[in-house]
């Protein structure tokens, strides 16, 4: 939890040397509701920084879901093809993707984003 | 005139005093004056009585045949006599799409076994809820499969009339839309091989096809594969009861025109557009879906489902704008397969087939008609003759036969169903046989 | 119970005669298994489906306020002179001189939508509201392709729209750019003036808009269009509050579809089968599908068709309904019924806006849409607590969440059939649900109680879709 980072769009980041796992926040996934799908990217797709590499479905809504970092998709979480709900359960376990980082955005501390969440 | 509104005098007094208005007029005051329409250009209103009779002139410009021997894309079956009244009844008839759960679980449900038995007749792992024919069900199915690739291909002989759709859903996408013509009436699988290439999203075929030949489908969805394209089988709902499935075929999409299933010919319309899908494509999948669910006390319930694929919710980004289904159509479906039944259904597609068979073979025996391709069909035929002019057209009116469909100055495509019988054919023979 | 789980091997319903002919057994490759088809008696498969019906609630059945839907009164005269043998069974490619009847009702048709709409022309072909929008938008291309104007890539559409909009323009590859209503709910004309340009290939756009409000700008919007060198669609689904009061054509719009099974009558059968015919002035006429229908205008030129957009003529027997409703109506009774339909929301909006706040307190056109924000806030009772607790009542909810922009919409069209008797009692029903709400808001959570089921679990639904029968159960 202490290492991870946050964009304003509400996705976490965890950088592990030239690496970083993506999921979304315990606030975006309040806001989302159930989460019934999730429409993973494939390894080896490229993202750009403030881009959607993925939406993430509820009942009566779909999100973009928004690229904190630039760089090439090494893996993807495929458990939640089967398991959408791990969003809901344990946001920061659930990770989306891992992507091997070429650039990255100014991101908020744990604190930061809490204080802009409310 | 008759109307349907319902106010009195008094009634219009109170509720335009309610609303603070003192004319039916002050209530468009934000409409621009110089926009009014002084009077329509329409007739004056008429009875309930008026307008029936008006019908009734109308209706007896057409020519209601007794045997229909005519087919290529809507077809005569016979309609049991409980579908139109079921599907008559009010609560299925005026209402609209089931958004509402808690009332509406008996069109879900008859959706429901819909989806269920288009998957029984198909083979395949989904089907939706319907679209509106089997046009725009090849239309959705280019959709479907053009996700990287922008090239499709329509190999052989599919209706003309699919195709045209196909050809403006291609021209909306800008995908490129190949046509490969048909050899010896069926698939040029030569032709085929060297305009599929790894740009092709996907090849479409029908069987039976336009000129009623049964094409090895199997075939044509291994060529497809190899080359990373998806298969679209467009199948004949009747004829599915027999030939192997779509899926055993190894195709990713199956389509059909629903008609055949209880819905009369109507002049090309409201029909049923079947749309069944492999599993993986569910998510590319357009239109309404049914899932089974439970209520909040574990009781069994149907609901629309997998909504944030659509239009409503997706907006630009939903893969289609369709968003109503031929619910009233695919209801008479359900109710037409459930009333034949099992063994009714084999004896239709057992009649349908003895039937064109035996008519072919009589009208080969004639001289100057021959049966123009070699290869098996189902209940169509193309028929070459020197014969079928206006002389034997004007008999077989006479006899109160529509016969076969003339594609061009020999041919012509002829259909045989469960309802016509063996005189009435005989009498098609003698007509052929006596025209010089 | 499924049908499948009523039925029982060997049981057989319908049967046929006896081959007369010889038997001919298929060489062609046979499915390996017989499909799972039931196997029920006559008598068994009537009463499911008698008790199916029974599970379900149409206009016939109470009040259906649905919003943008016009579920107003479906005449049973029209059922039957469309089940007549002589349109049932016609089959659509016998020849010209036998079908005369056939094109007579399309002839009518497309020359009276042309009056009732100020347009020239019509395509009859597209089978509901979402395919009419897709089929116009196409022409629109069309257009602008035979022009050689290739760099209008842009469709506006207001925040407002329905979502087929954004969606039906997608599909012909348009972007899509988004413009915002103003605070009378209308177009924002300044904001639209900064979106138009070069690469504008049209607007599309509802007038009475999802608000239910007739946007007094609507002349100013759409020459900002022409003048852009775009063009404009029109979005019929709400044509029922203006029909033989003002015309599309003569507000400056090109095309547009209109919704046979909203406005003209036609029931809705369960969510189909509809008709979206399409049309247009005639400087689109000869891009319309073939074969058209009515007085062609001068100059048509049918090669110059986008193609067909459905087999054979469309859903005819759709049509023939229609055809009926505007033959009874006449041209008094249209203008009759879009007035009354407008008489209507306004009394019952007169009559619920005590208990609940309009999105837009405003004159409205034939419908009109609540916000339950406030409610919402107050008593934690949503739009949706509302419009389930109406289900115990015998009455249809209105439209739930749309438009997108009003926060817990409920959106409400008593449609020009509905007596006041009826509309008295739905906002009294309204009326008590909000006590409930103010009362007991934990009670209106649990609703609808009266229904066979309650609330469904949407998400188990979604998460783990069961979307057929599993026959090895």
């Amino acid at each position: 939890m202490e290492n991870l980072l946050f964009s304003k769009s509400h996705e976490w980041v965890k950088i592990e040397g030239n690496k970083a796992k993506i999921g979304l926040s315990d606030y975006a996934q309040h806001e989302l509701g159930d989460i019934v799908y999730v429409n993973l990217p494939s390894v080896g797709d490229k993202v750009t920084i403030g881009e959607s590499f993925t939406d993430v479905e509820s009942v009566k809504a779909v999100s973009e879901v928004y690229s904190p970092v630039s760089g090439t998709i090494t893996a993807v979480n495929e458990e939640l093809e089967s398991q959408p709900e791990l969003i809901n359960n344990a946001p920061y376990d659930a990770w989306i993707i891992v992507v091997e980082v070429s650039e990255k955005d100014e991101l908020l501390t744990k604190e930061e984003y809490d204080k802009f969440c409310k | 005139m008759s109307k349907y509104t319902p106010h009195t005098k008094e009634d219009l007094e109170v509720m335009l005093k309610a609303v603070g208005a003192v004319s039916l007029d002050e209530l468009y005051k934000d409409a621009p004056k110089e926009l009014m329409v002084e009077e329509l250009k329409l007739n004056e209103g008429m009875s309930q009585m008026a307008v029936e009779k008006a019908f009734q002139k109308i209706t007896a410009q057409n020519k209601v045949y007794d045997t229909i021997l005519r087919g290529c894309g809507a077809y005569d079956h016979y309609i049991p006599a409980p579908v139109s009244a079921l599907i008559g009844r009010s609560e299925f008839l005026t209402a609209y799409t089931p958004y509402q759960p808690e009332i509406s679980q008996g069109i879900l449900q008859s959706i429901f076994e819909y989806q269920t038995l288009m998957c029984e007749l198909s083979g395949m792992d989904v089907s939706n809820a319907s679209v509106y024919d089997v046009g725009t069900a090849v239309g959705e199915s280019i959709i479907m499969c053009c996700e990287r690739k922008n090239k499709v291909i329509v190999a052989g002989a599919v209706n003309p009339q699919t195709v045209a759709v196909a050809k403006t859903y291609c021209k909306a996408g800008n995908t490129q839309i190949v046509e490969i013509q048909p050899k010896n009436g069926i698939v040029d699988i030569e032709a085929l091989k060297a305009a599929i290439d790894t740009d092709t999203a996907c090849v479409i075929a029908q069987s039976p096809n336009f000129f009623g030949l049964i094409e090895d489908m199997g075939v044509l969805a291994q060529i497809s594969h190899e080359k990373g394209a998806k298969f679209v089988y467009i199948f004949n709902p009747i004829a599915a009861t027999v030939l192997k499935t779509p899926k055993e075929c190894g195709a990713d999409i199956a389509v059909a025109e629903g008609q055949p299933l209880g819905m009369p010919l109507s002049y090309g319309g409201a029909y049923l557009g079947i749309l069944t899908c492999d599993e993986k494509m569910i998510r590319r999948m357009p239109g309404r879906v049914v899932g089974q669910t439970v209520d909040k006390n574990g009781k069994t319930a149907y609901v629309l489902t997998l909504q944030a694929r659509e239009q409503h919710i997706r907006r630009e980004k939903a893969l289609s704008s369709i968003c109503s289904n031929q619910a009233l159509c695919a209801l008479t479906a359900v109710i037409y397969l459930s009333l034949v039944g099992k063994e009714g259904m084999r004896q239709v597609a057992d009649a349908c087939v003895s039937k064109a068979h035996y008519l072919a073979q009589q009208l080969s025996a004639v001289k100057g008609i021959k049966i123009k391709y070699q290869g098996e069909f189902f209940n169509e035929f193309t028929v070459e003759t020197d014969k079928y002019n206006k002389d034997a057209t004007k008999a077989l009116d006479k006899a109160g036969i529509l016969g076969g469909l003339k594609i061009n100055d020999t041919d012509s495509i002829w259909c045989v169903t469960e309802k016509a019988d063996k005189a009435t054919l005989d009498g098609v023979v003698s007509i052929f046989k006596e025209v010089k | 119970m499924l049908i499948f789980e009523k039925s029982v091997k060997g049981r057989a319903s319908i049967q046929l005669d006896k081959l007369d002919v010889p038997h001919y057994e298929l060489k062609a490759q046979k499915r390996n298994a017989q499909a799972r088809l039931p196997e029920i008696s006559e008598q068994d498969a009537v009463r499911h489906y008698t008790e199916l019906s029974r599970k379900a609630h149409g206009v016939d059945n109470g009040f259906y306020p649905l919003g943008s839907c016009t579920m107003k009164y479906n005449p049973r005269v029209n059922e039957v002179i469309a089940a007549d043998k002589a349109f049932a069974n016609i089959h659509p490619l016998q020849e010209e001189e036998t079908v005369k009847g056939c094109t007579q009702v399309m002839d009518e048709l497309s020359d009276y939508l042309c009056a009732i709409t100020g347009m020239d022309a019509f395509t009859l072909q597209p089978a509901a509201g979402a395919h009419g929008e897709f089929t116009g938008i196409m022409l629109i291309k069309a257009y602008h392709m035979s022009r050689n104007d290739t760099l209008r890539t842009k469709i506006i559409v207001p925040d407002s729209a329905h979502g087929t909009n954004p969606a039906s323009a997608h599909m012909c590859d348009f972007d899509i750019v988004s413009v915002p209503s103003n605070a009378q709910g209308g177009v924002d004309i300044e904001e639209l003036k900064k979106v138009v340009g070069p690469d504008t290939a049209g607007l599309m756009l509802t007038n009475p808009n999802t608000l239910g409000l007739f946007d007094k700008n609507i002349l100013k919007i759409t020459e900002i269009v022409h003048k852009a060198g775009g063009l404009c669609y029109y979005d019929g689904a709400n044509l029922n509050a203006i029909m033989g009061v003002v015309r599309p054509g003569d507000m400056g719009f090109d095309c547009m579809h209109l919704n046979i099974h909203k406005t003209f009558s036609t029931p809705h059968g369960g969510g189909g089968p509809g008709a979206g015919p399409v049309g247009c002035k005639k400087s689109l006429a000869s891009f319309l599908p073939t074969p058209v229908f009515g007085k062609l205008p001068q100059g048509y030129d049918p090669k110059k068709s986008i193609g067909k957009v459905k087999t054979f003529y469309g859903n005819f027997s759709v049509l023939v309904k229609g055809l009926a409703y505007i033959k009874t109506l006449g041209k008094e009774g249209i203008k009759d019924a879009a007035q009354k339909a407008v008489l209507n929301a306004n009394y019952l909006l007169s009559l619920v806006k005590k208990d609940y706040d309009l999105a837009y307190d405003r004159i409205c056109m034939h419908e009109f849409v609540l916000s339950l924000q406030k409610l919402k806030d107050e008593t934690g009772v949503s739009a949706m607590d509302v419009a389930k607790a109406m289900l115990d009542y015998g009455m249809h909810p209105p439209t739930m969440y749309f438009p997108l922009i009003v926060h817990e919409a409920l959106m409400l069209e008593p449609t020009e059939t509905e007596s006041r008797e009826t509309l008295i009692k739905a906002a009294q029903v309204l009326n008590t649900i909000k006590q409930q709400a103010v009362a007991d808001s934990a009670s209106l959570h649990d609703s609808p109680k009266t229904t066979i089921i309650g609330r469904v679990d949407e998400v188990r639904a979604a998460r783990q879709p069961v979307l057929k029968y599993d026959f090895s159960k």
